[in-house]
């Protein structure tokens, strides 16, 4: 075995966004991949953690009793716990719908919306076992589980999570840029 | 015409005409104090607490404070700057600040003053108040969500009568500003352009306007707030 480092990612309540922008990393990729090794991500399609790891790369808060539980286990698993983006650092967009009570927000979606009045003509919002129950609001995840960093942009920066993550896993020091340090 | 004063800020000797604003004489003197309620040209409020300084060893707000002879002021110490950053952290906490689908990010100095200080994470629990979004106005929308009720717009903005077109209503944790119907009933572009420009946030905005300068092109994309000086 090498000593790469471990590393694992999620997207909780998030578009996807977090993860696009560490592809944006481009050709650094390559020099990453000698770096980490990637266990449980979209990007392997792991499904489950399958060791201890050393970095959790979290997107998206939490919207659901899923990604409460995920994020559960990535906290139990990841030595160390990354909030990327403001999804997961403030609920991002998906929290716009916290300041309106949960039951208004899915009678609006399931039954007064324009685009559902007539597909959903037995008046259904959704409550199957087995989808993840949706929480009362969305939690930004440090309000669940204790996180470590926070790396702000909707999405960050590529260079921001590249010259992070490289000084993360190389052990060098780190400081925020200017010109990567947005919240849009 | 006031005599001209010597002063200090953090050791430096500055000169102001005496009875000058403390913001505007360090502005003068090339020094950044920090100001988000503060606006050039209309009577200060002191509201933000964000231009908070060390003068002559006891706290003030720089805005509401004038300059005399050899006062001694403390403004980039270590604990004012934390003081600030936690100023911004609350804001941002209080409201809804969601800043990818806001029309003012980029040009917003709540959101360079957040990048000043490096906020990466609000150490305040994030609130979500409900707050309403007002947009009978023909050239206005009033997001009250971003309202961080600095009254910079009820201060600075008038129309031609000279009555403030914006007033507060509402009391407490749920005071917020309110258009007046008939002082800004036919406006002008202009008048709706400067609302807009005087909001430090993104809580008024000009209709139809929006967007327009590119991300990288945009106020504090490249330079920190302040960084002028």
């Amino acid at each position: 075995m090498t000593d790469k480092k471990i590393i694992a990612t999620i997207s909780l309540a998030g578009c996807f966004g977090c993860h696009m922008s560490l592809l944006d990393i481009d050709e650094r990729l390559l020099e990453f991949i000698e770096l980490v090794e990637f266990n449980r991500s979209p990007l392997t399609d792991i499904k489950k953690i399958t060791r201890e790891c050393d970095i959790g790369f979290i997107e998206g808060g939490c919207c659901n009793d899923e990604n409460v539980e995920n994020l559960i286990e990535f906290r139990k698993h990841c030595k160390v716990l990354i909030s990327v983006g403001e999804c997961a650092i403030m609920g991002g967009i998906p929290a716009i719908r916290n300041t309106i009570p949960l039951k208004e927000c899915l009678e609006e979606a399931y039954l007064n919306a324009s685009t559902t009045i007539k597909s959903n003509d037995k008046k259904i919002i959704p409550g199957d076992p087995d989808i993840p129950k949706i929480l009362d609001r969305v939690y930004p995840c440090h309000e669940v589980v204790k996180i470590d960093y926070f790396l702000p942009g909707c999405p960050p920066r590529a260079d921001l999570l590249w010259e992070f993550l490289y000084a993360l896993v190389t052990g060098k020091p780190f400081e925020f840029k200017y010109q990567t340090f947005k919240f849009d | 015409m006031g005599t001209f004063v010597k002063f200090y800020i953090d050791g430096k000797e500055c000169i102001a005409r005496h009875g000058t604003q403390l913001v505007k004489a360090a502005c003068e003197n090339n020094i950044y104090i920090p100001t988000l309620c503060n606006y050039p040209g209309i009577p200060p409020k002191g509201a933000c607490r964000i231009c908070a300084v060390i003068v002559n060893d006891k706290a003030v707000t720089a805005c509401t404070t004038k300059v005399s002879e050899s006062i001694v002021v403390h403004n980039n110490t270590p604990e004012l700057e934390k003081f600030r950053k936690s100023v911004v952290e609350m804001l941002l906490s209080e409201g809804n600040h969601f800043c990818p689908s806001c029309e003012k990010s980029g040009t917003c100095e709540l959101q360079a003053l957040a990048y000043r200080y490096r906020v990466t994470v609000s150490g305040f629990p994030y609130m979500f108040p409900f707050r309403e979004i007002e947009a009978w106005h023909p050239k206005l929308m009033k997001d009250h969500n971003r309202c961080i009720q600095c009254k910079r717009c009820i201060r600075g903005i008038k129309n031609d009568q000279r009555k403030s077109i914006f007033a507060f209503g509402k009391r407490g944790t749920h005071v917020e500003i309110n258009i007046d119907h008939d002082a800004s009933e036919g406006i002008s572009d202009e008048l709706a352009q400067r609302s807009m420009d005087i909001c430090p946030v993104g809580a008024i905005l000009r209709k139809r306007k929006g967007f327009d300068v590119p991300i990288g092109r945009r106020k504090y994309d490249n330079k920190p707030i302040g960084s002028d000086l």
